[in-house]
């Protein structure tokens, strides 16, 4: 462990996250920016710039703000840093809960396929956080692998279903997350991620206590289980509505929480504007990859998060063991 | 030592068994899981079959059949010897081989495949030459995965196991994308592929698949005293004189290449090694491979041939049989999880 010097009075704004501000600043003017469409050269330019590319980096913001702070969030809980909603199976019950609301309503509006994630995300994650407390753990290595095997008996469970009704392309493309599509009028529910944001700084100190284990925190006077049912429950609405707009987006979560607790330790409350701030940023850069990587065409931005993210995690991983 | 004396000596022995009844009880299970795993491949072979045994065309349909009941065969010794030995080196008994990313990088194989080289290719994508190739790829990788994090002082099972099931998520991604841009009917093809499923098994790979697994298996059965040490764990079977490290490698590499014709075969299939292998674990009273491994066997070998028996000819659902042996393994897993209690 390294030392970390002891904040009494909290600055939120010194001159490293100033900076950190610019450069994402700087981003997400990129992003306003980079597309196929010529906002100069046409009539309807400066229309379609506020249609397309204002919701598409708003979209980029807050879903990277809310995707990194779910994994903060889940990673005290647990008191486990490899633990997010790719490991958790989180996004498998979104998915599932996804799947039965085509299923039960034949043309499912945003809101109820909306409430059916994170009706499901919810669920899933507190089954996933009953059995930890249930089971003693020899490795924290084995909860991720546990999780991400629990993911897949609800994956066989909703592509049984998909298979069964033949809609199995359909669940794929859910999966695969992407900010292709998000335009006015089909993003805006991603605003209540501003408000999860709110709640979880406003129970930042009770979390951070939670995450010190229920003895500890009920100690020091915190309601344990209130604050695990309640940090589950935000983590769901934020995943939830992610999967339900955007689709999956893999180990974000995990990489940019490590990665900044990895410089500052692990307040919670003086992370969460680095960890929501470097969520925006990582999100940011990856979408533009995948708009400009195959000009006219892009990429789904989840491949990209999947592939460099898993890179990230490896090398995470292989980092602590030399530490360890 | 003298709580021991009220058991009976007739009863006492040094073998793998607390006394005689046990012994007996495991054979006259094991022979009876045989005998119903051969009754229900011949049924498979000959129920409900329209051709009369004297009309010409009987032999090819039951041929069809054979190379069916065949790949169930090769599948079942496959995953199960593969599911058990692993959960032995790894010394854990909920997690299966197939976590280490064998169907990502099977999808990945034939997605880039199909991505690459377009639908035409894909179809003739088959034959030995591409089998080899296949298991060839999967083996080098696990072996790279393998050497590289098991050696050195670092070494660890479980981080190595992380890193396979993460580098399996990554592959998966990059698989899935490419699916995306699939036209629906190249998608269509690919997935008839992709899902693990008898039907699928190609005749002309057997020639070679069979002496494969013929091999691996007799290794791996070979080596079930060395397996018995290795479940001890690092420390234990290091002190009784062996080379921890090097059982493990030997072992995982004979594993991945189970896994690896089986993937190539039949497709991917995640649960169905841990099926068989817990099941294998309830039936038989002792820890030697000897015995864990024939019982496992029969285990696999009855739940191929006998659920695909009962959906094919008592429910007529033809196409579900994988996915459905797949959720009772995945409920199997979960129900163990939450019995055992540690992990």
């Amino acid at each position: 462990m390294k030392e970390h010097s002891v904040m009494t009075k909290r600055t939120v704004f010194t001159k490293s996250f100033l900076l950190a501000l610019l450069v994402v600043v700087i981003l997400g003017g990129i992003s306003l920016f980079t597309g196929v469409y010529d906002i100069y050269g046409q009539s309807d330019g400066m229309q379609m710039f506020f249609i397309t590319r204002v919701p598409r980096t708003a979209a980029l913001m807050l879903t990277g703000a809310a995707m990194s702070m779910a994994g903060l969030v889940m990673q005290l809980i647990t008191q486990n840093r490899l633990v997010e909603s790719t490991t958790t199976g989180t996004i498998e019950w979104a998915g599932l809960g996804l799947v039965l609301v085509y299923l039960l309503i034949p043309a499912p509006t945003l809101v109820q396929r909306m409430t059916g994630a994170i009706i499901f995300s919810f669920v899933g994650t507190m089954i996933f956080f009953v059995f930890l407390r249930k089971i003693k753990l020899r490795s924290s290595l084995i909860v991720p692998i546990i999780g991400m095997m629990l993911g897949a008996v609800i994956s066989a469970v909703s592509t049984f279903i998909g298979l069964f009704f033949q809609m199995t392309q359909n669940i794929e493309s859910w999966f695969v997350g992407s900010f292709a599509s998000v335009q006015i009028g089909r993003y805006e529910y991603l605003w209540l991620i501003v408000g999860i944001t709110f709640c979880i700084y406003i129970f930042a100190d009770r979390l951070t206590l939670a995450g010190l284990g229920e003895d500890i925190s009920t100690s020091l006077g915190v309601n344990y289980n209130r604050i695990v049912l309640l940090g589950t429950g935000l983590i769901s609405f934020a995943v939830g509505i992610v999967a339900a707009i955007i689709g999956n987006l893999p180990f974000l979560g995990l990489i940019v929480p490590n990665i900044v607790s990895m410089y500052r330790g692990d307040d919670l409350r003086g992370n969460l504007p680095w960890v929501c701030l470097f969520g925006m940023g990582t999100i940011t850069l990856c979408d533009i990859i995948s708009r400009t990587i195959i000009k006219p065409f892009e990429v789904p931005v989840s491949l990209i998060l999947g592939t460099v993210g898993a890179i990230v995690f490896i090398i995470i991983l292989l980092k602590q063991r030399r530490q360890a | 030592m003298s709580d021991i004396a009220y058991i009976d000596k007739e009863n006492r022995s040094a073998g793998a068994f607390r006394d005689k009844k046990e012994r007996k009880k495991y054979w006259i299970i094991l022979s009876i899981l045989i005998i119903l795993g051969v009754i229900a491949a011949y049924g498979l072979l000959v129920y409900n079959n329209p051709v009369p045994i004297d009309s010409p065309s009987f032999v090819p349909v039951v041929r069809r059949r054979v190379v069916a009941v065949i790949a169930m065969l090769i599948a079942a010794i496959c995953q199960s010897l593969s599911t058990v030995a692993f959960q032995t080196i790894t010394n854990n008994r909920v997690i299966t081989p197939s976590l280490l990313g064998f169907e990502a990088l099977y999808s990945t194989i034939h997605t880039t495949t199909i991505f690459f080289l377009g639908a035409t290719t894909f179809i003739q994508f088959v034959g030995i030459g591409s089998f080899i190739f296949q298991v060839a790829m999967m083996v080098i990788m696990c072996l790279i995965l393998y050497g590289w994090l098991l050696s050195g002082k670092f070494g660890d099972l479980q981080l190595m196991l992380l890193v396979g099931v993460i580098l399996g998520t990554g592959l998966r991604s990059l698989s899935s994308f490419m699916r995306r841009l699939l036209a629906p009917s190249e998608f269509d093809i690919l997935q008839a592929r992709l899902f693990g499923s008898v039907n699928n098994a190609d005749a002309a790979y057997f020639p070679v698949a069979i002496p494969i697994v013929i091999v691996v298996a007799c290794l791996l059965l070979a080596s079930s005293n060395r397996l018995n040490v290795l479940a001890l764990g690092k420390n234990m079977s290091t002190s009784l004189g062996m080379n921890h490290r090097m059982g493990v490698i030997v072992n995982l590499v004979l594993v991945s290449i189970l896994m690896a014709v089986s993937t190539a075969l039949v497709g991917p299939l995640t649960f169905y090694g841990f099926l068989v292998a817990t099941l294998s674990y309830q039936m038989v009273p002792t820890y030697d491979h000897k015995y864990l491994f024939p019982m496992a066997l029969a285990i696999g070998f009855l739940i191929l041939t006998g659920s695909y028996f009962f959906m094919y000819h008592i429910f007529n659902a033809q196409g579900v049989v994988s996915i459905i042996i797949e959720l009772f393994g995945g409920l199997t897993f979960l129900i163990v999880i939450l019995r055992k209690g540690t992990l």
